[in-house]
């Protein structure tokens, strides 16, 4: 950990002045992850801005219907609270199958959406990392690969830089949601939908997602549809708590009548970001929820999934897990 | 008054290590303090060309940088730097040269006014290596397998007895066979609390001018003592080693570690105090249990009688050091087939060497075996608990001799009636909720019941309370508990009135903790320093007037409530407190040495046992598997507290999951590193992968092991719950996974390779 100075911001203007000032200045705020990456000397920031002291510690309802989980708000706050326990039971279910109780006190939301991916490589300084340093190579892509992606770790050219990735629970939930994350920077407001807020890595996989330097997230916004009667988070793991996903998956369904209206599926553990394919999820809709139906969406989904060797087994084993959380989602008994 | 011991107290020092009162290694504050951080080899395998130390030197508040540069003169010969748990070989030594032996070495120590600088400066070191191809990789470099060197610790861990009989032949013959190659990976031992050491140095009050306090993780403070005066070459008399309280072992602390070695180079030149404390990441630079791959082959006649048994195992080491244990001759000590081979070797890698973890071999050979077992079972279609009652033996095969005491009839017996095995259907795949594959698997534990010699001292102070101390160490095990139990009986004393001291060099010496064999080392030295005090005592009283002890003997007296008493009529007493007035009003003080009953001892194989039965619950969709219950059985002699002895048990239950399904050191041979070495990624069970555990002790009476008839329960509690897993993974899903730990993509594997296959 290097030396570094500290100042609580007093308003987020401010707080986003002062980060576009300095270019090795970065947020803190439960610091769940960011204190880990400065101790291993992986994150280097010289100032440390505090804004832990914001306003943006609500959960509000908003005109659309839906609902604001502002960015300091904790996972554990947001996890347990009414509104998303009724509303988005999705998302409350996804932020508790992460971490643990004491990290979900002190995580937030906004930062659960910055935290950076648990590759080994990208956690030792003693190894290469296009992530970490960019242009000294991927240690996983021939190394010990089996948390890494399977799908969307090609770039343009053809070529493989990183194969993170991304480790939160609740960003996959988010995606199925289809929430939106609002964010304040030098140049404004302006709102990013979660799905486009993380990047896959191409050839600049230093790039976690498409902030702008300075920008700072404020607000999550969920839209009014929580799909709360049909939903599942399926996280498979290497053991029951306190273990990053090797697949998850969160489903959502919309079924009236006996056939579905609405799908939504989202895939942790598997690439840089969480992963959604719509225009699969679109098959669904108009027909009865079944085994066959949903394989065959688990199927197309994985298709151009490709591993790295101890990561192989995550193709079809993400296929089983769609399947049964689709199956899970059907079969839930609605919320009451 | 009744007896302490046998009784399920709580831990005298339990209400101290909840409310933060017992101090660790790194706790111990004193005034000036500098903190030291380690840095370690990026490389596996060459020499450093250069270290640059500039930038890190300029930075404000660092005192010194120690490299091989510039480290001070130390011993010269191997046999200074051997400790009690050496291996043969040539231990390694911090900052002796540019040579680089395995990955995460140390090579620098950076000290700092803080600890946090002293890290920030470490990430400015520059060093430039002349890197040479490593081998790390146990299963590429099979072909070097070679036998270990023998040496003193080959004294515990014997080499495999000559074949007998005739196994080819025997194992040709069967008509019914299986072999097997049983695979698991390196573990580290990870206890919570991190490695430290704080050496507080002082001059001037003593006559050499110098004085070394040093508070160390440690499992034995005498180790630690001898490694420090002998490679310093510091006497004795001007160090003392304090180590109160040890936040888990597992026998990484059999060894004095790295960071005692640097902190008593830095403070020995700095002529300041110094602390050295590992992070978790370099917890991975130190010892481990060794990847092991073994062969076990068993041939039988079709009534389930082993006729031919075969048992391999080859394990890694590093290039400096032979480090074996005891893997392949278990099977010896459990069935009686005539016709034997035991084989072990050791493959020289680059890499540190490994160390003992709790039933070091023990855990690795039986899990190999008794999943053999199983395997055998099934080529029987005979039930897996009636194939070992088939094979029961009352005497240890490898040297003829019979077991001291062995209770593991009456262990299968009882812990099957509560498991509920005569339900089990044996059919593989045969019982099944929803998705969920439900399994019951057992298997068989064995472990030495070791006995050293150690010295205690007792002293029934003026006040009437007794202090018993011993220089041994307690590890989370209870040492402190059940030696003030023994103590409190012997001289009937109430345990409150009792205060037992121990890891401090001030004490009488006692043998480093491991192997299972405190409670009976030190338990047996306590008795003997409180049964010498009460000898003492006893003159004192025949010595008074009209003593109604005057004419009977030492066999006649008890000691109760404070008391000394006839055995015939305890209404017959004098209080202690008379006595202490009788002794001039002197405290009553012995030293005793207690040193096994070799003459005794050697006419018996001597060992605790154990029967594992466990439910596992599979998904069969994602190969996730949860240990829904289990239940041990252990046979251990005399139990003295059967909270902190289940305590002991669960732990290691617990710990027999994490082999079975979670745990391994994985490492990049690319770059020989270990690439998962935090708490996040290194998996051990959490709370929610625990179900149900239940643990039995059947008694033993044994007077033939020791005074105390106490065979210790530290590693027995791990050795079969393994193989019990694995074997009942099998039974849920039809799946022999042979690779610890059974991860989930490992059956998901096997499960998808059987399918296209069939």
């Amino acid at each position: 950990m290097n030396s570094f100075t500290y100042a609580r911001a007093s308003g987020i203007t401010q707080a986003v002045v002062e980060r576009s000032a300095k270019t090795d200045a970065a947020f803190i705020a439960g610091g769940t992850n960011l204190l880990d990456l400065m101790k291993e000397n992986v994150a280097r920031p010289t100032h440390l801005i505090d804004i832990n002291h914001l306003p943006l510690t609500t959960i509000t309802s908003i005109e659309s219907g839906g609902l604001r989980l502002g960015a300091l708000v904790t996972n554990a706050d947001t996890a347990y609270h009414q509104q998303v326990t009724q509303r988005y039971p999705l998302l409350s279910q996804a932020i508790l199958a992460g971490a643990s109780a004491q990290l979900r006190n002190m995580a937030t939301d906004g930062g659960n959406l910055m935290q950076r991916t648990r590759c080994y490589y990208f956690y030792d300084t003693a190894t290469p990392c296009n992530k970490r340093e960019p242009g000294s190579g991927c240690s996983a892509i021939t190394g010990f690969n089996r948390i890494h992606a399977i799908l969307g770790t090609y770039a343009q050219d053809q070529q493989v830089y990183c194969i993170a990735t991304h480790p939160s629970d609740m960003c996959v939930a988010l995606a199925a949601l289809e929430a939106v994350v609002r964010v304040t920077g030098p140049d404004g407001d302006r709102t990013i939908p979660l799905a486009e807020f993380h990047r896959l890595p191409g050839d600049t996989p230093h790039l976690d997602n498409v902030l702008q330097d300075g920008e700072l997230i404020t607000a999550i916004d969920l839209p009014a549809d929580g799909f709360p009667d049909h939903y599942a988070y399926l996280k498979l793991r290497d053991r029951s708590s306190y273990a990053f996903a090797l697949v998850s998956v969160a489903a959502a369904l919309d079924i009236q009548d006996g056939q579905i209206k609405d799908a939504r599926i989202a895939l942790g553990g598997v690439a840089h970001r969480p992963w959604r394919r719509p225009d699969l999820e679109a098959t669904l809709t108009e027909k009865a929820p079944n085994k066959t139906v949903f394989q065959y969406v688990a199927d197309a989904m994985l298709e151009g999934a490709q591993g790295f060797g101890h990561n192989t087994f995550k193709i079809e084993l993400a296929k089983r897990a769609i399947v049964r959380a689709l199956l899970q989602a059907t079969n839930r008994p609605s919320a009451v | 008054m009744t007896q302490y011991t046998g009784r399920p107290l709580n831990r005298v020092d339990g209400v101290d290590k909840v409310t933060g009162k017992a101090n660790y290694a790194a706790e111990f504050d004193v005034q000036g303090l500098l903190y030291g951080y380690i840095v370690n080899s990026t490389i596996t395998k060459g020499k450093i060309r250069q270290i640059h130390t500039d930038d890190a030197r300029r930075v404000e508040g660092i005192v010194s940088i120690f490299t091989h540069e510039n480290r001070p003169k130390l011993a010269w010969f191997d046999l200074s730097y051997k400790d009690q748990d050496a291996p043969p070989g040539s231990p390694f030594r911090p900052l002796r040269d540019a040579q680089i032996q395995f990955n995460g070495q140390p090579i620098a120590l950076v000290v700092a006014e803080t600890f946090e600088l002293a890290r920030y400066a470490a990430t400015l070191i520059r060093v430039d290596y002349e890197q040479e191809t490593h081998q790390t990789d146990l299963q590429a470099n099979r072909h070097k397998a070679r036998k270990p060197a023998v040496g003193m610790a080959t004294l515990f861990k014997p080499p495999p007895p000559d074949p007998r009989g005739n196994f080819e032949e025997a194992f040709r013959n069967a008509p019914v066979q299986v072999a097997s190659e049983y695979v698991h990976g390196s573990e580290h031992h990870n206890p919570m609390e991190l490695f430290a050491s704080t050496v507080v140095y002082e001059k001037g009050r003593y006559k050499s001018g110098e004085r070394y306090t040093i508070y160390d993780k440690t499992q034995g403070v005498t180790n630690s003592i001898l490694y420090v005066s002998q490679v310093f070459n510091i006497p004795f008399k001007d160090i003392r080693v304090i180590s109160p309280y040890v936040g888990g072992g597992f026998g990484s602390a059999l060894r004095p570690q790295h960071q005692l070695f640097l902190a008593v180079l830095a403070a020995r030149e700095l002529k300041r105090s110094v602390r050295v404390t590992l992070t978790r990441q370099q917890m991975f630079t130190l010892g481990y249990r060794p990847a092991t791959v073994q062969t076990v082959a068993l041939g039988a006649s079709s009534d389930g009688t082993m006729t031919a048994m075969y048992h391999d195992g080859v394990a890694v080491t590093s290039q400096f050091e032979d480090y074996t244990e005891v893997v392949t001759t278990w099977g010896g000590l459990l069935y009686p087939a005539e016709h034997v081979k035991f084989d072990q070797k050791i493959i020289s890698l680059d890499v540190a060497t490994p160390m003992d973890m709790r039933a070091p071999g023990g855990v690795t050979g039986v899990t190999a075996l008794e999943c053999a077992v199983d395997e055998l079972a099934y080529k029987l279609g005979m039930d897996p608990l009636e194939l070992r009652l088939r094979n029961y033996t009352e005497r240890n095969m490898n040297n003829d001799l019979t077991y001291s005491s062995k209770e593991l009839r009456e262990c299968f017996r009882r812990g099957a009636e509560r498991f509920g095995w005569a339900k089990r259907n044996p059919e593989p795949r045969s019982m099944r909720k929803e998705h969920t594959l439900v399994g019951w698997g057992m298997a068989t534990g064995i472990w030495d019941a070791f006995h050293a010699p150690a010295r205690a001292e007792a002293v029934l102070m003026v006040n009437g309370k007794l202090r018993v101390s011993s220089a041994t160490a307690d590890i989370g095990t209870g040492t402190y508990t059940i030696m003030t139990q023994i103590a409190a009986d012997t001289l009937g004393i109430p345990m409150e009135d009792v205060l037992f001291k121990l890891g401090d060099t001030d004490l009488p010496v006692a043998p480093i903790a491991g192997g299972s064999w405190t409670a009976a080392t030190v338990g047996s030295a306590v008795k003997a320093a409180c049964e010498a005090v009460g000898e003492k005592l006893f003159k004192l009283a025949r010595k008074l007037p009209n003593s109604p002890f005057a004419k009977v003997r030492f066999s006649d007296v008890l000691f109760a409530e404070k008391a000394i008493r006839l055995k015939k009529d305890p209404a017959i007493a004098i209080p202690l407190q008379t006595l202490i007035d009788a002794n001039g009003g002197a405290a009553v003080r012995a030293i005793s040495t207690s040193v096994p009953n070799l003459l005794k001892q050697r006419k018996y194989a001597r060992n605790t046992h154990s029967a594992v039965f466990v439910e596992v619950e599979v998904d069969e969709d994602f190969g996730t598997v949860r240990v829904t219950r289990a239940v041990t059985s252990v046979a251990a002699g005399r139990i003295l507290n059967p909270k902190t002895a289940r305590s002991q048990i669960i732990g290691g239950m617990v710990w027999g999951i994490s082999k079975a399904l979670e745990e391994e050191s994985v490492m990049d041979h690319q770059f020989g590193r270990i690439m998962n070495h935090s708490l996040a990624e290194y998996h051990v069970p959490v709370n929610a992968d625990i179900h149900e555990l239940d643990v039995i002790f059947v008694e033993e009476h044994d007077d033939i092991v020791n005074p105390l008839g106490v065979k210790g329960v530290g590693e027995i509690g791990i050795v079969g719950m393994p193989a019990a897993i694995a074997n009942a993974v099998f039974h849920a899903t039809g799946i022999r996974v042979r690779t610890l730990p059974i991860t989930l993509d490992k059956l998901l594997t096997a499960a998808t390779t059987e399918v296209s296959t069939s």
